[in-house]
């Protein structure tokens, strides 16, 4: 194992020190890819918004795990891929569903199972998929996309494209044998994979404390040789730099590396859970709002370096409001899928045979 | 036409495949350098080399993950299972991601890949090592299998499974691997979905797959030779999709049926198949249908215990002189 990796401590960054904005991977964003920014970590929220209001009404069923307070990592990440880069994450799926540009209209229609929507209504809140803006899902078993997510990357390598495939997964995920298999890996086979751990502090009600052993979850890929790094996720500018390195180095030198970002979610682990001020404290909540809301703190830096007036922000406020409002009313206006629909989209085969040559039978309904 | 084993005609498909498809690439646990646990792969590494023959750790949920992620854009690695049973271990990778991504995504993309190796007892091994999970692959929907009996069917079946743009899963037997039988040396495929009637009867429908078709033929003999009776055997070669023209038309011809497995049989694949006969057959039957299953226990390990615990002849031909009286 390189030395240089095993001597990597875990130290906390102190994000006040660092005005992340003035780094180069920051400084050469155009005024538009900022306003970009602000809109995709906006437009998140305000989607995520309606569809509670949604469920409240009752007409959003099944799980909804919102990512509000999160929203910044996604929105940082998305923001570094390039053309042979691909991404794949968990349950908590909106936001980088958003961020790699699908449409509202296409992720309220799924939320609401209706036919319009992203998978037809198939695959649901944990179940975003949208293969041609290299996003593979939307996961509903948790880690169960991290071999899915070092496969992505086997593939660039296998074909000899210069990319990386970064995977998503929480706190509680890295406790998932599947998961320590994969480390194991990818750091043998040299293989260009980024696992951002979205540390939120919490699987469902259980902290972090109270699920792993050791606080740094990054700081397992030591055991694997695999170099890793932490920052914090309220800032989307902090987000891009230490992102920026982590998939630069995947895609350079073809190997893996984690990267632990310290983020916090503001609802419940998923609408069903009402409890979630029992397991924190409701302080705990408020400091972070105030202090690392990820849109406040992006709003502020824009207006400071004038990409963005208090007028423009509120503009772009609207019309995520609009376009969320928007996005529901045609979710609700659309239908739901034909019942002949349960039985597309499970073969390939079974879908694409026009000339009927398929033989036997794929589906045993008396 | 060539004599060769079964482990002999798998090792052509895949070579073929290789040589066919650059997207084609081995993956398992010794199939490389070791040459396979049961040599299946053998030499294939040394002809192709470390791209498209890979070993891997024993981590059958990361290389079969990693498998189905790489064949979202487009490679299309076969899998190998040292033991179908170590499948149990990629549980999530296979039966969630393997089968249900296409549907989830409203059919945005599809899992090219194949998981293949031995599925079966009689190997005196004991319970964790002599799984046949065919029923529970079929029992999920966007997953296919396939049990080829002979060597022929194996190669064929292998070279459709790798072409298949969905998961196929080839379960293989380690009590076949070294048999022989004739394969012809110009390319050929078996298609997924096709039965296989092994032998022409009269008298009774024996409705089998894997290796029991063998032991039902040999049955077969016995019952013509000390019985007078001529079974039909049908072959059912793939699981799911499934061949039900050919088990009705067997069952039509000869009005009765014993269907033969190495399932267990609570909810084995014979189960679907004795449902199937009886609701669009129903009037065709003059007695019962009639099953042989292994002994609904787990595996025991004791030699001749076991060889009596999975279908044999005797068993076969028991069932098949029930039937008929
Ligand atoms: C294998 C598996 N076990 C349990 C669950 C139920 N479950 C869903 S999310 C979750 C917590 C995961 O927490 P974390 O990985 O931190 O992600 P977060 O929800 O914070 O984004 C649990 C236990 C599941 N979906 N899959
Ligand atoms: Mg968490």
């Amino acid at each position: 194992m390189p030395s240089k990796v095993a001597t990597q401590k875990p130290v906390k960054k102190s994000t006040s020190k660092t005005n992340f904005e003035t780094l180069p991977i920051n400084k050469k964003l155009s005024k538009e890819e900022k306003v970009g920014l602000y809109e995709t970590i906006l437009g998140i929220r305000r989607f995520e918004e309606k569809s509670l209001q949604a469920y409240n009404q009752g007409k959003i069923g099944g799980f909804l795990h919102l990512y509000i307070g999160q929203e910044a990592v996604a929105a940082g990440i998305v923001s570094l891929m390039e053309e042979n880069d691909h991404i794949i994450t968990a349950y908590r799926d909106h936001g980088h569903a958003l961020a790699v540009g699908m449409g509202m209209n296409e992720c309220m229609a799924e939320l609401y199972g209706k036919y319009t929507g992203c998978s037809k209504g198939k695959g649901g809140s944990m179940h975003f998929f949208a293969p041609d803006k290299r996003y593979w899902g939307g996961h509903g078993i948790v880690a169960g996309q991290t071999p899915l997510g070092a496969g992505l990357a086997f593939a660039l390598k296998y074909k000899g494209l210069k990319g990386c495939a970064v995977c998503f997964l929480g706190d509680g995920a890295v406790n998932q044998g599947s998961f320590m298999e994969t480390l194991n890996l990818v750091s043998l086979w040299g293989i260009p994979v980024v696992y951002v751990i979205e540390n939120n502090g919490y699987s469902m009600g259980t902290s972090l404390k109270r699920s792993s052993a050791e606080e740094s979850l990054a700081k397992r890929g030591e055991a694997f040789g695999i170099k890793w790094d932490t920052c914090e996720g309220h800032d989307v500018f902090e987000v891009r730099e230490a992102a920026n390195k982590a998939m630069t180095y995947a895609r350079e030198e073809l190997k893996p590396f984690i990267l632990e970002i310290r983020t916090y979610r503001y609802r419940g682990h998923s609408v069903a859970d009402a409890n979630h001020e029992k397991y924190r404290t409701k302080e705990e909540i408020e400091t972070y709002k105030k202090n690392k809301d990820p849109i406040i703190v992006l709003k502020n830096k824009l207006i400071a370096d004038k990409t963005l007036t208090e007028a423009s922000a509120k503009e772009i406020d609207q019309r995520m409001k609009d376009e969320a409002a928007v996005s529901s009313k045609f979710a609700e206006e659309s239908p739901y899928p034909p019942k002949s629909e349960i039985t597309t989209d499970v073969y390939w085969t079974v879908d694409n045979d026009k000339d009927q040559q398929l033989k036997g039978t794929y589906f045993f309904n008396d | 036409m060539a004599l060769i084993t079964y482990r002999e005609a798998i090792k052509q498909a895949l070579a073929e495949e290789i040589e066919r498809d650059e997207n084609v690439c081995i993956m398992g646990e010794e199939v490389a350098q070791y040459n396979g646990a049961y040599k299946v792969t053998e030499g294939l590494w040394e002809k192709y080399g470390d791209k498209r023959v890979i070993d891997t750790p024993i981590s059958e949920a990361a290389f079969s993950g990693l498998a189905i992620g790489s064949s979202m854009l487009g490679i299309r690695p076969v899998v190998e299972m040292m033991f179908m049973s170590f499948s149990y271990v990629a549980f999530d990778q296979l039966f969630n991601n393997a089968s249900f991504c296409r549907y989830m995504s409203g059919g945005l993309m599809n899992v090219p890949i194949v998981v293949r190796g031995p599925a079966n007892g009689g190997t005196n091994v004991g319970a964790t090592h002599s799984h046949t999970p065919e029923n529970l692959i079929a029992n999920h929907p966007g997953l296919k299998v396939v049990c080829p009996s002979n060597a022929y069917d194996a190669k064929g079946l292998m070279k459709s499974a790798i072409r298949d743009n969905d998961p196929v899963f080839v379960m293989e037997n380690t009590l076949l691997y070294g048999e022989k039988w004739e394969v012809p040396e110009e390319e050929y495929v078996v298609e997924l979905g096709v039965a296989n009637v092994l032998k022409e009867g009269k008298d009774i429908s024996i409705i089998t797959h894997g290796r029991c078709a063998m032991i039902a033929l040999k049955a077969a003999e016995t019952l013509k030779t000390e019985h007078n009776i001529d079974a039909e055997i049908v072959d059912l070669r793939s699981i799911r999709p499934l061949d039900e023209a050919t088990i009705l038309n067997s069952v039509r011809k000869t009005h009765r049926a014993v269907l033969v497995e190495e399932n267990k049989p609570y909810c084995g694949v014979d189960a679907q198949i004795s449902h199937l006969i009886q609701y669009k057959a129903f009037d065709d039957l003059d007695a019962p249908i009639h099953r042989v299953s292994a002994i609904d226990a787990p595996q025991i390990y004791s030699k001749p215990l076991e060889d009596w615990q999975i279908p044999n002849e005797t068993r076969i031909i028991d069932s098949v002189l029930k039937c008929l009286a």
